[in-house]
């Protein structure tokens, strides 16, 4: 062993273990977040809370596996939301149709996902920048018409209605609003910590290094466009286990599940809660729909408010709330360390 | 799917001339709206996601200077003076602030005026559909070419497109504004640096863009019914337009609006309920084979 080869074998080491530790610590925090959440109707009977809470896993599934891409990889998708429309109508479909057992029409459904998104994405991440939002767009609006024109079978612009049949399994019954809500809460936690390690892993990392130069990153012998793929992939399997909550929650599919508003409230998240932190969009998610449940109450002109805190975010703070906080604290810590 | 309808349609002059004109219309009102999308991409480097609402304020504005004058000629001034005063404002007071930032962020402020305007309109002009009514000086026999209906409004609609295509490229290409807003566009630095005001280049290509867009909402008031958030699907269809034409190309534009309309109304015949999904195909189709568009750059 050479010098310098004893010299790397030593930096590397407290780093491998620095990896475990971080792994650890997020399943630990992941573990004190399921079981606050999971106590949570413990305290309260409010079913609005919990159905606030439902609501947010499954955006907040939806948007941070859209950062995934717009955040880690730097692919800006518009058309995200088609995942999340086919997750919930994949879902609603093979439980009405084949009536198999829920676990099975959640691995049916990200089974066609994944089939359907390594097709699209194929095609997509050929494409860069400002071409990549748009033909992720143009597919998300062919799925929406399709969807609209398939009335036979998806039930066109009635959506998939008659109610998702939700048969008990492993003594979990989702007709049940509290088990509907931890299961909720559990398919919430272990997505984001899927995610998490995704983004926390040699291959996350790899995706970083192809948003800020991907010449260097080719040159460097990844292979970019495969790379792409998978996390293309792998973001829109996330995306339709927020549909599919959103499914089992309001009993059904609809067809703006799939429309592009969808991918534009996404992204609309992300810039919320800020893109350079893993746990931004979650925060994005829960600012957005606070926002649209307290303003809808107060004002039918809702879309004055909320374009003014828009403005404020992007005029004013000029980055999303926890990317701001986390800037801010930075900053302080610097100006510290420089006294 | 309705193949015999469209087959039908086809071998039928009639059939062939309503349903062309009808195209031509869509794309005409389209280019208009898409023309001023690309051109204030081409120099500014936004993509204006709120060009929709200049389209709509265009034909709120007609339809009110309609009523107050009877002058159908005051009330195409109206959408397109109004919707270029207001494209000055937004791009000065708020879209020049966020030129240096993400183009997220950009998408995000014009995002939040599409919020802001449709409900500005609401406020103004009420929820309900409204409709501007043709004008009397239209209201005579429509021409009959082979067989088809063509109402003569139709053919002022499409010449009006016709002259402001013709004056946009050759206004870009000879005069010597156009040429230093393509300078602009190419080294803003460097026109800047020759003593030039940038800023007022940037504002008056906003304005342009919005005032072609207003226009094209003026000129729709009389077909079409007028609603908030009406400048929504044509801002879609637009962005379609200006992605299969090529971001920044005024033939383009023009290519890909006439395209776009042909398929909308031929599509219509032969799959009523897909028609939408059609032009999204064709844009995947395009997109895929030539990225940057049919009369894009390459990538620069």
């Amino acid at each position: 062993m050479t010098e310098l080869e004893a010299g790397r074998a030593e930096t590397l080491a407290p780093v491998r273990s620095g990896a475990a530790l971080q792994r650890y610590r997020d399943v630990l925090i992941a573990l004190v977040a399921f079981a606050v959440l999971a106590s949570l109707p413990l305290f309260t009977g409010s079913k609005a809370l919990l159905d606030f809470v439902i609501r947010c896993s499954a955006y907040g599934l939806f948007a941070t596996s859209l950062n995934l891409l717009v955040g880690y990889t730097g692919l800006t998708s518009f058309g995200h939301g088609m995942f999340f429309g086919l997750g919930a109508y994949s879902f609603g479909l093979i439980m009405q149709k084949l009536g198999v057992p829920i676990p099975v029409a959640f691995v049916a459904t990200l089974a066609i996902t994944a089939a359907i998104a390594a097709v699209i994405g194929a095609i997509c991440v050929r494409l860069k920048d400002i071409y990549f939002a748009f033909v992720t767009l143009a597919f998300q609006m062919l799925i929406h018409s399709t969807i609209l024109s398939w009335a036979s079978f998806t039930g066109g612009d009635q959506g998939l209605r008659g109610g998702i049949p939700r048969p008990t399994f492993l003594g979990i019954n989702l007709a049940n609003h509290i088990h509907l809500y931890v299961a909720s809460c559990a398919l919430l936690i272990l997505g984001l910590l899927a995610m998490r390690q995704i983004a926390q892993s040699p291959f996350g990392y790899t995706l970083r290094m192809i948003r800020d130069n991907a010449a260097r990153a080719s040159f460097l012998g990844i292979d970019v466009w495969r790379a792409k793929l998978t996390v293309f992939v792998l973001a829109a399997l996330f995306a339709a286990m927020g549909g599919m909550v959103m499914a089992l929650f309001v009993s059904g599919a609809y067809p703006e599940f799939a429309y592009w508003t969808i991918s534009g409230e996404g992204i609309f998240i992300n810039m919320l809660g800020g893109v350079s932190t893993f746990l931004g969009p979650m925060v994005g998610t829960v600012l957005l729909l606070l926002l649209n449940d307290t303003v809808t109450r107060f004002t039918e002109y809702h879309g004055i408010v909320l374009g003014v805190v828009i403005l404020f975010f992007a005029l004013g703070l000029r980055k999303g709330l926890l990317d701001f906080v986390a800037d801010w604290f930075a900053h302080r810590r610097d100006a510290g360390e420089g006294r | 799917m309705d193949l015999d309808a469209l087959a039908g349609c086809l071998s039928s002059s009639a059939c062939l001339v309503t349903q062309t004109t009808s195209g031509l219309i869509i794309g005409m009102l389209l280019f208009l709206v898409a023309v001023g999308l690309t051109l204030i991409f081409g120099v500014l480097k936004v993509v204006n996601f709120s060009h929709g609402a200049f389209y709509m304020f265009g034909a709120y504005f007609a339809m009110t200077a309609y009523q107050l004058t009877g002058s159908f000629a005051l009330a195409m001034f109206a959408g397109a003076a109004g919707t270029a005063v207001l494209g000055l404002i937004f791009e000065r007071v708020f879209m020049s602030r966020v030129y240096g930032a993400d183009v997220l962020m950009q998408l995000l402020v014009c995002y939040a005026f599409v919020l802001i305007f449709d409900d500005v309109v609401r406020i103004i002009w009420g929820p309900e559909f409204k409709s501007m009514g043709m004008p009397a000086a239209f209201q005579v026999m429509p021409l009959f070419i082979a067989g088809g209906v063509v109402p003569p409004y139709y053919l002022l609609l499409i010449g009006v497109a016709l002259v402001v295509a013709i004056v946009l490229g050759i206004g870009l290409s000879r005069s010597r504004i156009g040429k230093v807003i393509r300078a602009a566009a190419h080294n803003p630095g460097m026109v800047s640096a020759l003593g030039i005001n940038t800023g007022l280049i940037y504002g008056g290509v906003f304005a342009l863009g919005g005032m072609l867009a207003g226009l094209a909402g003026a000129l729709a008031a009389p077909v079409r019914s007028l609603t908030p958030g009406m400048g929504f699907s044509v801002l879609i269809e637009s962005f379609i337009v200006t992605v299969i034409g090529g971001m920044g190309s005024i033939l383009g534009a023009l290519i890909g609006a006439l395209l776009l309309g042909l398929i909308r109304s031929f599509g219509s015949l032969g799959f009523p309920l897909f028609t939408e999904g059609l032009m999204y195909l064709f844009m995947v189709i395009v997109l895929v084979s030539k990225p940057t568009g049919l009369f894009g750059k390459e990538a620069a």
